[in-house]
């Protein structure tokens, strides 16, 4: 996502645009559903040149053609990894120390059965 | 005046004859009957023909791993002498990551073989990237309609990462706030583009899934030398249930017994702005598996290939916590970093592993690939980000929405059988509720119904009979 507020005709854009007005919206919707306008966001190549806010067509990766107000300039993603949870950082360190114990105890009674000293 | 939301549905009809690829109608019996697997078998399509088509698209033949610390890991808890041994069918191997490049390879393939220019999905998941996937590479023009954002205009990371790799393929996205109106916008862009309509619920689709099922049957004969005990499935709409069963049938698995898992996600309306962004799951859960199952024709097809109450042995539900537990789990144990959402059957197979004798097998047929968004850190970071407590705990305090309760001890990953007989209740209720007033079901309808809930005749009877009684 750049800071740009202008776009230059061929620019890969988003567009914003209201699908259903709450008038218009299905029935039997929860009610805070059906409080809102249905919005859609669709990207593609700028048409024109324009600012943020301003109503403009793009042109998809289908090449359908789409108006709505321009609402990012080259949108990009900033979705992310996180921060390791406290709640979840323990975990490896405890299951593998108990899948070594398993083992080992196993091991234990496997190497105790099969040692020749044990029936005498 | 009719709005243009009423406009369009109103031309539902004629716009899905167009874009389906296939005329439902010859398959219709009445009211409430229709032929099933006449159905499924119209497509021509062997199961040797879509291996041949599927290995051709680059899809399928994905490895099937013991997971040996995880099973030790049950042991370790388990009562002596319990303790299945539990594998993996690692379909995050495929193209676009999961197993659902095997339905999205066949509708491809007959988009193409078809001639049609284009293909149109509405999914919020990974079905979304495996279209794209398999469009581009046939040549394809692809676009997915996805249910993003919340009236915020704040996005579920793990869908805007699917928009992400949807774009990545070529894909055009159209993404859109909460509602079920993403299905009329569908059908607005399939009259305006003539594409055909990807549905995940269509025959090709799920028959795309049997691959999946004879893969690991046979994977499972060579390396145990006989089918699987259990196979548990991620369940959603249904298809993975479905195909993954019709699969197993098909290579000889007769006796395996069919375990469907979903998180539990109770309480949570799945067509909420408010909830939407409170999940923590985008699918694999109740809000899609409940609905689905007990009335599998709520889908965008005249008749859902996917009827997963014909093949589902079982039905367990696990928590929003110990799927994310299981999910670290098998980072650190395994070497897989995959989903979370797939992971909801595996965190549904270590509860069962526990419970059955050592000799036993089970197979999680799924896996999904992850990554920034989807991961389970990410997830509960935005959890915690929309008001949702995340805290360490006992599992069953866990509360859909409003506490994710991650669990101390593995011990404490206890899945919950739901009843089917109430499924089965539900589905025939929905049935009869679709056929006219005063209809009467025929004695081929009471078929139909016993084969769609894999009961019998006399239970379908006995149902209907407690509904009249009301």
């Amino acid at each position: 996502m750049t800071d740009a507020v202008r776009c230059s005709p061929g620019d890969w854009v988003e567009v914003e645009r209201v699908l259903l007005e709450v008038a218009e919206r299905a029935v039997g919707l929860p009610a805070d559903t059906a409080a809102q306008p249905l919005r859609v966001w669709v990207k593609g190549y700028a048409r024109s040149e324009a600012m943020i806010g301003d109503t403009i067509e793009v042109e998809t990766m289908t090449g359908r053609v789409v108006s709505g107000h321009l609402s990012a300039i080259s949108p990009g993603y900033t979705h992310t990894f996180g921060t390791p949870p406290a709640e979840i950082v323990h975990i490896g360190r405890d299951l593998r120390a108990r899948v070594a114990a398993y083992r080992a105890a196993a091991a234990a009674v496997a190497g105790g059965m099969a040692s020749p000293e044990a029936g005498e | 005046m009719a709005t243009r939301y009423e406009q369009i549905m109103a031309r539902k009809g004629e716009i899905m004859v167009r874009a389906l690829g296939m005329d439902y109608a010859e398959f219709e019996r009445g009211p409430i009957a229709f032929d099933y697997e006449g159905m499924m078998a119209a497509h021509g399509y062997s199961l040797a023909d879509i291996r041949g088509i599927q290995r051709a698209a680059g899809v399928g033949g994905t490895p099937l791993l013991e997971l040996r610390n995880l099973t030790d890991l049950v042991r370790s808890y388990a009562e002596p002498g319990f303790g299945a041994r539990i594998f993996v069918k690692d379909e995050a191997a495929n193209m676009a990551g999961s197993f659902k490049d095997r339905r999205a390879s066949m509708s491809i393939h007959v988009a193409a073989k078809k001639g049609y220019a284009g293909v149109i999905a509405a999914t919020s998941g990974n079905y979304g990237a495996a279209v794209a996937s398999q469009a581009a590479r046939a040549g394809l023009k692809c676009i997915i309609c996805q249910e993003t954002f919340d009236s915020r205009h704040i996005g579920q990371p793990e869908i805007v990462e699917k928009s992400r790799l949807c774009e990545a393929f070529g894909a055009e996205v159209v993404q859109m706030t909460v509602g079920p109106e993403l299905f009329f916008h569908m059908l607005e862009l399939l009259d305006e583009t003539g594409f055909l309509s990807a549905s995940l619920y269509s025959p090709f689709g799920v028959s795309g899934i049997e691959t999946l099922g004879a893969e690991l049957a046979e994977e499972m004969r060579a390396l145990t030398g006989a089918p699987p005990t259990h196979v548990v499935v991620t369940h959603a709409g249904g298809g993975n249930t479905t195909g993954t069963a019709r699969g197993l049938k098909r290579a000889g698995a007769t006796s395996t017994e069919i375990v469907s898992a979903s998180v539990d996600l109770s309480g949570l309306h799945m067509a909420s702005d408010t909830d939407f962004n409170r999940k923590s799951f985008t699918t694999g859960h109740t809000g899609f598996g409940v609905p689905f199952a007990t009335w599998p024709d709520r889908a965008d097809v005249p008749r859902n290939a996917a009827r997963s109450l014909r093949y589902m042995d079982r039905y367990l539900t696990v928590t929003q916590g110990e799927v994310f537990y299981v999910t670290e789990a098998l980072a650190k144990l395994e070497g897989l970093e995959r989903g979370p959402s797939g992971n909801t059957a595996m965190a549904a197979a270590m509860s069962l592993a526990r419970d059955l004798p050592a000799d036993a097998t089970v197979v999680v047929q799924e896996t999904e690939y992850t990554g920034a968004g989807k991961h389970h850190w990410s997830q509960l970071a935005f959890a915690r980000e929309q008001g949702v407590e995340v805290r360490a705990g006992d599992p069953a305090d866990n509360v859909p929405g409003t506490a994710i309760v991650i669990p101390e001890r593995p011990e404490q990953i206890r899945a919950v059988d739901f009843d089917l007989g109430r499924m089965h209740r539900s589905y025939v209720r929905n049935a009869l509720s679709r056929a006219p007033e005063g209809y009467v079901p025929t004695p081929e309808d009471i078929v139909f119904l016993a084969e769609d809930t894999n009961t019998s005749p006399a239970t379908i009877e006995e149902i209907i009979a407690e509904l009249r009684a009301g």
